[in-house]
């Protein structure tokens, strides 16, 4: 191995090496994810801002964000299983954590709700918040463990 | 764990992000295993050792 391969391409055969492939994969999942935000956006506001309730284009509009969903969890996944060991670690205990975060929580708010100790209805937005969060400062946590 | 990485990475006046590239890794994976924080898998160890042209034993050695 006489060269080091600088960049994001492996001069010898002009493929994309693996921080090359890493970049393509977080550029596939962003995109992803901003159609599936997008398309969220259409499925809530759409039936009342853009067609007037009609229900054929409202479940287009929630069909389009399910199949959005399904290529953003794909694309995730393809992302992952590129990550390297140490960045593996990270993402599962994090994920460990915004699992297990997402379950005691949420099921702690819902009992809140059962027994109206809160006013208003739980609202399933609060334990995405949440779930995100905890995903975030995760891998913060996570990451500096190893710096 | 104990490894000669860095040693090694001087000597061949590569970068932390050269290796990182040679061995499939981030920079961080590279940075984390030379200062001891994350224990390499055997399969990047032996990556490592064909890559120095050493054996595991050379690079790496057991604190215990």
């Amino acid at each position: 191995m006489s060269e080091i391969k600088r960049g994001n391409v492996d001069n010898n055969s002009n493929e994309l090496n693996w921080q090359g492939k890493t970049k393509q994969n977080i550029n596939r999942v962003k995109m992803w994810t901003l159609a599936w935000v997008i398309s969220m956006a259409l499925a809530n506001f759409g039936p009342k801002f853009l067609w007037n309730q009609l229900e054929s284009l409202t479940i287009a509009a929630i069909t389009l964000n399910f199949l959005l969903g399904v290529g953003m969890i794909y694309a995730n996944k393809i992302y992952i299983q590129n990550m390297d060991e140490m960045q593996k670690e990270i993402h599962l205990n994090s994920m460990a954590w915004t699992l297990g975060v997402g379950l005691i929580v949420g099921l702690s708010y819902s009992n809140l709700d059962v027994t109206n100790v809160i006013s208003g209805p739980a609202q399933i937005s609060h334990l995405i918040l949440v779930m995100g969060v905890t995903n975030l400062i995760a891998i913060f946590v996570g990451s500096r463990r190893y710096k | 764990m104990k490894n000669k990485l860095k040693v090694l990475r001087a000597e061949r006046d590569w970068t932390q992000a050269d290796l990182a590239n040679y061995l499939e890794v981030s920079r961080q994976t590279i940075n984390a295993i030379e200062k001891g924080k994350f224990d390499p898998s055997l399969p990047l160890a032996f990556k490592a050792a064909r890559l120095f042209k050493m054996t595991i034993e050379e690079i790496f050695q057991d604190e215990a």
